[in-house]
């Protein structure tokens, strides 16, 4: 056994899967790329805060047989060589993720994730670097633009959430006619802003796009934020703001969110 | 057959890196400077010989992966060995 499946094995024995602990529970599937590092923050909040089924799956298996749901964790795959996400989007397992995608499944990437979701296609527009070229590791507030999606539908239109980002090529980009349909369906869900809630240039760490943080693409299933909502979904953390997009899966879902948080 | 690819930003899209490299450039002495883009150069060597599978070849590679076609152009050239 490699060991590369050592380890997931090892990390599946901490996040039990739905076969010990009954059918009753979501799948949800964790692509874990070379160079990923929040696959088990996002496996943490998946089963030990909302109680689920976390599966990590490794970037070669093409297949995601019973998840219910994938997401696309953030980290450096492929150290963010020659553009970042551009080499992970051709790993063997985005194929199926692609297909799982086109098929109404409902897909959350997170940083890394969203941009490996935009080289793929599976939402549109680019990442661009920085504005300010820093890396940008800092809680910043985000806007609930859209409140009808399967990703924020336990959140308040307009509600604000402190999220922590940290990222170097966070600064969204596409095209005048692209910008115009995302804003005209809806398909913004995330703005940067102020602790009131303003979407000013002052409040936009990192320069993209009408202070997109995040986007769905015009089906509605698939979601990309560069914030990193795993990282703040329990008050022993101080912050729990992340809490509602699980939420918001689990109640797509399950049709409820009653979970024991 | 030797391939050289540059792949560069789409004008009108916003540089920064380009900008810091220019503002080092002008602190310098440099101050006829009055504007930098950075792209990237890569060379891939093929085992075609005839430079219309080449062709063929290095545009689909550069479409997929070598260039993000939302923001950067590209632009090659092919040389016999």
């Amino acid at each position: 056994m490699g060991l590369v499946d050592k380890r997931l094995n090892v990390w599946n024995e901490h996040f039990p899967s739905s076969k010990e602990l009954g059918h009753d529970l979501l799948n949800i599937g964790i692509i874990v790329f070379p160079g990923s590092n929040c696959d088990r923050d996002c496996a943490h909040v998946v089963s030990k805060v909302m109680g689920q089924s976390a599966h990590f799956i490794w970037h070669q298996e093409t297949s995601v047989k019973g998840m219910d749901a994938i997401v696309l964790p953030g980290g450096f795959s492929y150290g963010d060589y020659l553009r970042t996400g551009s080499i992970a989007r051709f790993s063997p397992i985005m194929e199926t993720v692609i297909e799982f995608a086109n098929r109404g499944g409902l897909v959350l990437g997170i940083c890394n994730g969203f941009q490996i979701l935009l080289e793929a296609g599976l939402l549109p527009g680019a990442m661009l670097r920085n504005k300010d070229l820093s890396f940008i590791c800092e809680e910043v507030y985000v806007r609930v633009e859209n409140s009808d999606t399967p990703f924020t539908n336990q959140c308040q239109p307009g509600q604000i959430l402190k999220l922590p980002i940290a990222h170097a090529d966070g600064n969204y980009y596409t095209d005048p006619v692209t910008l115009s349909a995302l804003q005209a369906n809806a398909q913004i869900i995330f703005r940067y802003c102020d602790e009131d809630g303003n979407a000013m240039s002052t409040a936009n760490p990192n320069g993209s796009l009408d202070n997109i943080a995040g986007i769905r693409n015009s089906q509605g299933n698939v979601l990309g934020l560069m914030p990193h909502p795993e990282r703040c979904a329990e008050m022993i953390l101080g912050n729990q703001d992340g809490l509602p997009i699980f939420k918001s899966l689990l109640t797509s879902l399950k049709g409820n969110a009653s979970v024991s948080v | 057959m030797k391939a050289k690819i540059y792949v560069t930003l789409k004008d009108g899209i916003h540089d920064p890196q380009g900008r810091a490299v220019q503002q080092s450039l002008h602190m310098m002495g440099f101050d006829g400077v009055q504007d930098v883009r950075m792209g990237k150069f890569l060379e891939v060597d093929l085992q075609a010989t005839e430079k219309e599978s080449a062709e063929i070849q290095i545009k689909s590679m550069c479409q997929k992966l070598l260039a993000n076609v939302v923001i950067e152009d590209f632009r090659y050239e092919l040389i016999d060995p």
